[in-house]
């Protein structure tokens, strides 16, 4: 939320409050000014080189047909984005991101906010299950790719369980609709620790005094979770579906062990089309131009959410 | 038994319900990693029954582990060590010294988050292809010294520490990196603490990177070992449990000591974002 703020007011006042000396014109202290240089050259080369640069250079990419190893790169204008309008592996890859993205947002808020309210209590061993729910955020994708693959195998858990009740459960990772939803249930079960305690952290900042205000005028439990919590937590809500949508948008490690994008497309989500695509064949042009498109995809639709949570705030 | 007693139960047995679910896949992977093969295909006990820990021995020695290991820490520790260092002193400048472009250029970094890995990966490949880097510890650490996530951590926690403590050191005749290095940095090592962690976890899980710019087996880290070693061995589950689990034993045991730490940390992140 901090990049939209600073974006919609450039320069409206110094950091902290401070103004300048003199309107109009800044004066700088010859000292500062050379500590700063020094202090922000380490980390300003790195990123330059390694992540700004290759983001002016992927602009410049996504509009050839390179193919990654050849000196000369073709310009070959915006057929790459031309291309992907008319690449049906696209397009699938896109709806599969959609519904995986749609997937992971929704039951990311849901179950980050129900764990979160419990937690929210005078209760024991608050940091015990903090603890838990936090492991598989810690643990690598590929870790719980791995496990994950296991548990669904036709003769894993998951199966096994099934079984107990009679049910003879299907081969999950090879019928391209379960696969999904397998991934998004896998994607949010990594993160709910993470969701749970952003929301927490947000619940317990919010006044007492309201909630007091509310039971004295008699409103239910339901109500002021309904009418005060949800509305109250709607930035932080805003955080966590970017945070979801990005996450989903950028996923590639978990699918790349997980089903490595099949069966046939099934979990072909764009990060992994455009590993694929790159890397695999060598269309480094290509690639980038997905990449690019993955990009503006994200950016736009955190600037509606970004205007819906705006709009609510304003409705209150 | 008081409603309020009941509530407090109710919610204890839910908790409970949501931990069964994120803890059984862990049990299930340790479960597996101590039988035979036989027994992976039949077991239906959630809880170890036998305790093959040969299954470890074997599932190390049947890949190069060690080395991915070793890669692995060698990074972690490079990729640490370069935030520590790159993202305060950047991150100070930031929160205390006044300069030309200042706000424009955090603008540009905050920016630059928003951007996903793909968009920079193909270039960044490409130069460090061309710098002859590919399967070597520098492609692995140097692209990666700094990041624009540990510079807002840092900024803010620096602006939080009283200006009269740098003022008392200056008029003390302490210069300005002076003052850096022997006010602000010892009183900040909560703050680099959760850094530390926060770039541990993201290094030893990295995946895309260590797989683009390593094709030699010796460079490869323990993320990428572990695929390459479910390539072989896709359906001996005990040894690939046994090897995921060894793989898993850092990230966990370093959010078990330092949990507080790193909860912090999302928490004011989370907050300030």
């Amino acid at each position: 939320m901090t990049t939209q703020q600073t974006a919609v007011r450039p320069g409206a006042t110094l950091p902290g409050g401070r103004r300048p000396a003199r309107p109009g014109r800044r004066r700088y202290d010859r000292e500062q000014m050379l500590t700063a240089a020094v202090f922000l050259a380490p980390a300003l080369i790195v990123l330059g080189v390694f992540v700004f640069y290759p983001i002016l250079s992927a602009g410049q990419i996504s509009l050839t047909s390179w193919n990654g190893f050849d000196p000369t790169k073709p310009f070959v204008g915006f057929d790459n984005y031309v291309r992907l309008t008319q690449d049906p592996e696209f397009w699938n890859s896109l709806l599969v991101t959609v519904l995986y993205a749609a997937g992971v947002c929704v039951l990311s808020v849901v179950s980050g906010l129900c764990v979160a309210l419990l937690l929210d209590a005078p209760i024991r061993g608050l940091g015990i299950y903090r603890g838990i729910y936090f492991l598989p955020v810690v643990t690598s994708s590929v870790a719980a790719a791995i496990v994950w693959r296991y548990l669904l195998d036709p003769s894993g858990l998951v199966n096994g369980v099934l079984a107990l009740f009679g049910v003879q459960g299907p081969d999950w990772l090879q019928d391209r609709w379960l696969a999904l939803g397998a991934l998004t249930l896998l994607t949010v079960w990594k993160n709910i620790g993470f969701n749970a305690v952003l929301y927490l952290t947000a619940l317990q900042a919010l006044p007492h005094s309201i909630y007091e205000a509310a039971s004295l005028d008699g409103a239910s439990g339901a109500q002021q979770l309904r009418h005060l919590t949800v509305p109250l937590l709607s930035p932080m809500t805003f955080f966590v579906v970017v945070q979801a949508l990005i996450t989903s948008f950028q996923a590639f490690d978990l699918v790349y062990v997980f089903t490595e994008g099949g069966p046939r497309g099934g979990t072909e989500v764009l990060g992994m089309f455009m590993y694929r695509t790159a890397f695999r064949l060598g269309e480094f042009g290509y690639g980038t131009a997905i990449a690019f498109v993955t990009l503006f995809l994200v950016l736009g639709v955190t600037l509606v959410q970004w205007r819906i949570s705006g709009a609510e705030g304003n409705d209150r | 038994m008081k409603p309020r007693q009941l509530g407090v139960l109710a919610r204890h047995a839910v908790l409970i319900a949501g931990s069964v679910l994120v803890v059984v896949p862990f049990l299930w992977m340790f479960t597996t990693s101590l039988q035979t093969r036989a027994e992976t295909y039949t077991n239906t006990s959630i809880l170890p029954t036998s305790w093959h820990w040969e299954n470890y021995a074997r599932a190390w020695q049947s890949a190069p582990f060690a080395q991915y290991y070793a890669n692995s820490l060698i990074m972690a520790a490079g990729i640490v060590a370069g935030h520590l260092v790159f993202d305060s002193l950047a991150a100070y400048a930031f929160a205390r010294l006044e300069f030309p472009f200042k706000r424009a250029l955090f603008t540009v970094l905050l920016a630059g988050l928003m951007v996903p890995t793909f968009v920079t990966v193909i270039p960044a490949y490409a130069i460090v292809a061309q710098l002859g880097w590919i399967d070597s510890y520098t492609a692995l650490i140097v692209p990666r010294l700094a990041d624009v996530f540990g510079i807002i951590l840092l900024r803010q926690y620096f602006a939080t520490i009283p200006l009269e403590l740098e003022e008392a050191a200056r008029i003390d005749g302490c210069s300005r990196s002076g003052t850096f290095f022997r006010v602000v940095v010892p009183l900040s090592t909560p703050a680099l603490a959760t850094l530390a962690i926060f770039s541990f976890l993201f290094a030893w899980n990295d995946f895309l990177w260590p797989l683009l710019v390593t094709n030699n087996d010796d460079m490869r880290t323990i993320q990428l070992g572990l695929t390459s070693f479910v390539g072989r061995y896709g359906t001996s589950w005990n040894y690939l449990m046994a090897g995921t689990l060894t793989a898993t034993v850092p990230s966990i045991v370093v959010f078990l000591f330092f949990q507080r730490a790193l909860v912090r940390g999302i928490a004011t992140t989370g907050l300030k974002d």
